[in-house]
């Protein structure tokens, strides 16, 4: 009975374990709405895993309702969880806030580069200029421009900017 | 309520809470906005004083709402509570000042033209309010969870004050900022359910007692995901990247905020962890050791390569959190009250150093070495408010940083170990790097021939040079008070590292008390030093 109540159930731990799989895959991608998934997902399953922390359900937790012999179920795990899923929530609006507004500023909600390595670009461009490269092409752009705009590799001066990305 | 010490604790959380909702409510009404902030942070600091010298005498506890830990949270000021508060609050309360001369957060403009269209400076305000009680939360807590909370609150305002305004520039900074920050909160969170499901508790006093006697292979797994969450905040090379590419693109007054803070934050929580919840891991503090070498060096060759000041200072940020955690990890009584010291010394110059590029912007027009030039000549004073934060930071006898950085080096000389020998030789070349970056900053932006591009007639608003001047000064204060602040600092160590002070002040009836029955009003039982009833 006592090894049964401390043991948690497998299905749950494997739920934790896809969640924080698949936050993490999406973590990794650049637009921030697919962050924003990933952090959702991850969130959840530390929520979960909180909850799997705390032990077995059992009675309610109030003082007197549970009967005789009866575990309660921990409410502090409860409460943490509670507690954490208001964080995800105001921070999930924030993040879809800005989502929205680098949309409104560029056309899409990507990361941009960090501008000095833009910078670093820019200057192994007009270093060695026998070759054809991209990133030689941006100096009419401001750095922050040019980091907003460019996020993946050479073939940027390709991409439709409003079609749809892979 | 009877007025006693444990009144204070909860001040400095309070207060900025309380009036930021108030702020909020009365955003149409700047100046009454502007009253109520200054004094919710004056009377905030007032409270850290109280605290400085009521923690001197033992730490002092309360616990919230009246319910026993560990079930429920506890507030605990000890001594490095209270002079973490006291130096944030100082501060805080210089760059609001600051912020408040300068009349709105500034935009990224050139000042004299659009200088902050399109802000919403109602938002300010609150948002301040608000990253100053997360900060004193976080400074506060004897609870791990609280601490969490502590992190998100200030963590959700930052983001806020990073992307005032909402500019491309601001937004592509943020982006970063908020996506790190929300990995190590992640990160953090993990950890505390392991720690809740190893040990049934997230009171870090009761930690401190269950932890040692946990498998040691978990508990080190355990640490080195706290130690990774909070190095992403203090940010510890390899987890520093995003600080220089986000920090220098907010308005003048946050920077300085960030600056001299959020990382200090991340730094206590690491002391707390190595001292309070896991001391005695030699393996893990030779891993801080290396780590913090790397922070030095690699730190300070970033900011030797900048040539903008703004970014300049934040890789020497970077840089110096290296010298706090070369402390910590000496893992000695003299290595943690230097670092302890250090962590004051640096909150105060680093944040002056940003005020004053502020103002290096606001009269020169820029924070590119390229563009500033004969500032010496155009602007003698802002020279002068430079040129001693700079050198204080550099480590120049006897200002502040140089008193910090003895202590460090003379304890990494008497540990004597490979590693130590290798953080004080690396020590001194940070220094001497941190020197040459701002001796560069001093001769492009103040000594060269003055740029044609600087308009010599620009008057700097008294209310920005004020509180500049006041935290330049309180940074000389950290070198004539030395003596005190030091033995303070060592003071605060020894009670940090003798491992039973912390959770005697939280258990003083001893750890079986750790039931959590709450002591009804009018009940004498209990009401020792850590009482806070009623």
């Amino acid at each position: 009975m006592t090894v049964l109540e401390n043991t948690p159930s497998a299905v749950l731990v494997l739920a934790i374990g896809v969640l924080f799989g698949t936050g993490v895959y999406l973590l990794l991608e650049r637009p921030l709405t697919r962050v924003l998934l990933g952090f959702v997902l991850i969130s959840n399953g530390v929520n979960l895993m909180l909850l799997v922390m705390g032990g077995r359900a059992g009675a309610s937790p109030i003082v007197g309702n549970a009967p005789e012999g009866v575990r309660m179920s921990d409410p502090l795990a409860q409460a943490m969880v509670l507690t954490s899923i208001v964080i995800t929530l105001a921070l999930t609006a924030f993040v879809l806030a800005m989502a929205y507004r680098s949309w409104q500023l560029h056309g899409h909600d990507e990361v941009a580069d960090d501008v000095e390595d833009r910078r670093v670009a820019r200057h192994a461009a007009t270093n060695a200029p026998a070759f054809e490269d991209a990133d030689a092409g941006g100096l009419d752009q401001t750095l922050d421009e040019e980091a907003a705009d460019v996020f993946d590799d050479v073939d940027d001066k390709d991409d439709d900017r409003d079609g749809a990305r892979p | 309520m009877p007025w006693s010490v444990e009144t204070l604790v909860p001040l400095p959380v309070m207060l900025p809470l309380f009036a930021a909702g108030l702020t909020l409510a009365l955003h149409r009404y700047a100046r009454v906005q502007r009253i109520i902030s200054v004094t919710a942070l004056a009377a905030a600091l007032a409270a850290s004083l109280g605290l400085l010298f009521a923690a001197d005498a033992g730490p002092i506890v309360v616990e919230v709402g009246s319910w026993a830990v560990p079930v429920g949270i506890d507030l605990v000021a000890d001594r490095i509570s209270a002079v973490m508060l006291t130096v944030s609050f100082v501060m805080l309360l210089c760059v609001l000042l600051y912020s408040l001369g300068q009349g709105v957060p500034e935009g990224e403009d050139d000042p004299g033209t659009t200088r902050g269209d399109m802000i919403p400076v109602a938002i300010f305000h609150p948002t301040f309010l608000i990253l100053a009680a997360g900060v004193a939360n976080a400074f506060l807590t004897g609870d791990l969870f609280n601490l969490y909370v502590g992190f998100e609150i200030l963590l959700a305002s930052s983001a806020v004050l990073l992307t005032l305004g909402g500019t491309a520039e601001r937004i592509r900074a943020g982006s970063v900022y908020i996506i790190v920050t929300l990995v190590s909160s992640l990160l953090f969170l993990t950890a505390i359910a392991l720690i809740y499901g190893a040990t049934g508790t997230v009171n870090m006093a009761q930690l401190a007692e269950r932890l040692p006697e946990i498998d040691p292979t978990v508990r080190t797994a355990l640490q080195l995901m706290l130690l990774l969450a909070f190095g992403i905040k203090a940010a510890i090379f390899p987890l520093s990247a995003w600080l220089p590419d986000s920090y220098p693109t907010a308005p003048a007054p946050v920077t300085a905020v960030f600056a001299g803070l959020l990382t200090k934050v991340g730094v206590y929580s690491i002391l707390r962890a190595q001292t309070v919840l896991f001391p005695n891991n030699p393996t893990v503090d030779q891993v801080l050791m290396v780590l913090a070498l790397l922070t030095m060096v690699i730190g300070i060759l970033g900011a030797v390569a900048q040539n903008d000041v703004k970014r300049l200072l934040s890789f020497t940020l970077v840089s110096h959190i290296g010298y706090m955690i070369f402390g910590i990890a000496l893992a000695t009584e003299a290595g943690t009250a230097a670092a302890i010291y250090y962590v004051v010394h640096h909150i105060s110059v680093q944040t002056a150093l940003f005020l004053v590029v502020g103002l290096v912007e606001w009269r020169g027009g820029s924070t590119s070495l390229d563009r500033l030039g004969g500032l010496a000549k155009i602007a003698p004073g802002l020279a002068v408010l430079f040129f001693v934060p700079a050198i204080n930071l550099a480590g120049i006898p006897p200002l502040s940083g140089f008193l910090g950085k003895v202590g460090l080096l003379n304890e990494g000389v008497t540990v004597g170990s490979g590693l130590a020998w290798v953080l004080v030789v690396g020590s001194v070349v940070t220094s001497l790097l941190t020197l040459y970056a701002v001796v560069k900053a001093w001769n492009k932006a103040f000594w060269q021939a003055p740029s044609e591009e600087i308009e010599t007639d620009v008057p700097l608003p008294r209310g920005m040079v004020l509180p500049t001047g006041a935290l330049v000064a309180f940074g000389l204060l950290l070198t004539v008070a030395a003596g005190p602040l030091y033995g303070y600092a060592e003071r605060a160590a020894t009670a940090s590292m003798d491992g039973h002070t912390y959770v005697d002040a939280v258990f003083p009836g001893g750890s079986d008390r750790g039931q959590g029955e709450s002591v009804v009003e009018g009940d004498a039982a209990g009401s020792s030093t850590g009482g806070g009833h009623g």
